[in-house]
């Protein structure tokens, strides 16, 4: 019967110990678990990285490709035109470090910028996170949405729905530039603005008279077709830059939570120590009054 | 570019891209002609040829190398450019070497395409079928 009291009696001296430790016991398993979660979401985010990279490098000499003819014909709008457009290129998710907040901090100067002089400037908003930034603030300028971005790896067919959508609108803009993340090295990306141009500006441009042969219906399809380039080789752009700060930003969460890990231990068995070596020091000096 | 005074005569090649969306096929390769199919018809492009910017077609592209010899691929539709140096961008949105079609599965694909075209109706569905059967159409002719 004395052993089992005494039993009883160290069980409920453990339990006592835990609930006496209970603060500190429930955060390190908290945080245990979301250093498991950001491990998970860097590997998930290097395996979408090392995709997006491998399809962008094609996908980027497609893309100087399309912009050539505009940079060898050195086709500029002309000042006076008034009805800009301004594609943002982000994503539906967030935990990826700055990529939404510079490309809406890029856009809203540039808003600015044009609104000082009394241009006229909508949005095409490619992401959800991108809207949430933009809406409250520039709600009035928003002229497309687009969701369900950065789940898959964007394709042609994507970047034609937006320029479908965007030409279907019916928002006759003079000129326009795409606003996106270039990727430049897993550790760093910028933002950046590629020019688009419209099919009047195109057409008038004083270059373009030495190209030959060319009438009405060829040029539109040929806008139409160089407008999808750019957007495409936008999204694969933001995509790779945007899956390789996720990597970085979620190897530093985990590299914060270990160490929060190792501090909350170390407080941990520190405290446990304490509470036995109190309990052991009032047992013994309570044998010693017997 | 235009009014360096280069002597036409000084372009013994053009610089050739030949992209699509997966893969670069050419980039910035010397070759001596590409022969082109576009929605105004087929002409071949020299060294020196007159700027220009056309639309594909579904249909062959040939390239002409320096040493003689020639490639074909199939395109499927893209862009040509032609500029004033004699660099030219061909960007389709899908490029495949000729020899890597099947010529049965082409006509199998053609003769579906074209009894699907007497049930439809609808405008842009038809379209689309009539895209198919056009592709299909070129790809037989290629491989013939």
């Amino acid at each position: 019967m004395f052993a089992r009291t005494n039993n009883c009696m160290t069980f409920l001296t453990i339990v006592f110990f835990f609930f006496f430790l209970s603060p500190v016991t429930i955060r390190l398993k908290s945080i245990k678990n979301i250093q498991k979660i950001t491990k998970s979401m860097k590997m998930v985010a290097a395996a979408k990285y090392s995709r997006a990279e491998r399809s962008l490098k094609p996908a980027r000499v497609y893309g100087t490709g399309a912009m050539a003819l505009y940079e060898k014909a050195e086709i500029k709008a002309p000042e006076d035109k008034n009805k800009h457009l301004i594609i943002g290129v982000s994503s539906d998710r967030g935990l990826c470090g700055a990529i939404h907040s510079s490309v809406s901090k890029a856009i809203k100067s540039e808003i600015a910028k044009l609104s000082g002089a009394g241009k006229e400037v909508m949005i095409v908003n490619v992401g959800d996170k991108l809207r949430g930034l933009l809406y409250r603030t520039h709600g009035k300028h928003i002229l497309i949405n687009c969701k369900e971005v950065g789940r898959k790896p964007p394709t042609f067919t994507d970047a034609s729905v937006i320029a479908t959508e965007l030409l279907d609108s019916g928002y006759e803009f003079d000129q326009g530039s795409i606003v996106y993340n270039r990727f430049r090295s897993v550790i760093s990306y910028k933002t950046d603005a590629k020019p688009l141009f419209s099919l009047d500006t195109v057409a008038s441009s004083e270059n373009m008279g030495i190209y030959d042969d060319i009438d009405a219906d060829v040029l539109r399809n040929y806008q139409e077709f160089a407008l999808v380039n750019i957007i495409y080789f936008g999204l694969k752009e933001s995509t790779t830059s945007e899956q390789s700060a996720r990597m970085t930003a979620m190897d530093s969460a985990s590299k914060n939570a270990s160490e929060m890990i190792d501090k909350l231990t170390l407080t941990f068995n520190r405290t446990r120590q304490a509470v036995i070596t109190k309990e052991l020091i009032e047992i013994i000096s309570g044998a010693a009054a017997l | 570019m235009l009014s360096n005074g280069h002597p036409h005569a000084a372009w013994a090649h053009c610089s050739f891209g030949l992209l699509c969306l997966l893969q670069v096929f050419f980039k910035e390769a010397n070759v001596k002609q590409i022969d082109v199919p576009t929605l105004t018809g087929a002409f071949g492009i020299l060294p020196a040829h007159v700027p220009t910017l056309q639309v594909l077609r579904p249909g062959v592209v040939t390239v002409f190398n320096d040493d003689g010899s020639s490639t074909k691929y199939f395109v499927s539709s893209g862009s040509v450019t032609v500029n004033a140096d004699s660099s030219v961008q061909l960007l389709a949105e899908e490029a495949v070497p000729l020899d890597s079609l099947d010529l049965a599965a082409a006509k199998a694909n053609l003769e579906k395409a074209q009894s699907e075209l007497g049930g439809i109706s609808d405008e842009a569905a038809r379209a689309g079928v009539l895209i198919s059967i056009e592709a299909n159409e070129a790809i037989v002719k290629a491989l013939e």
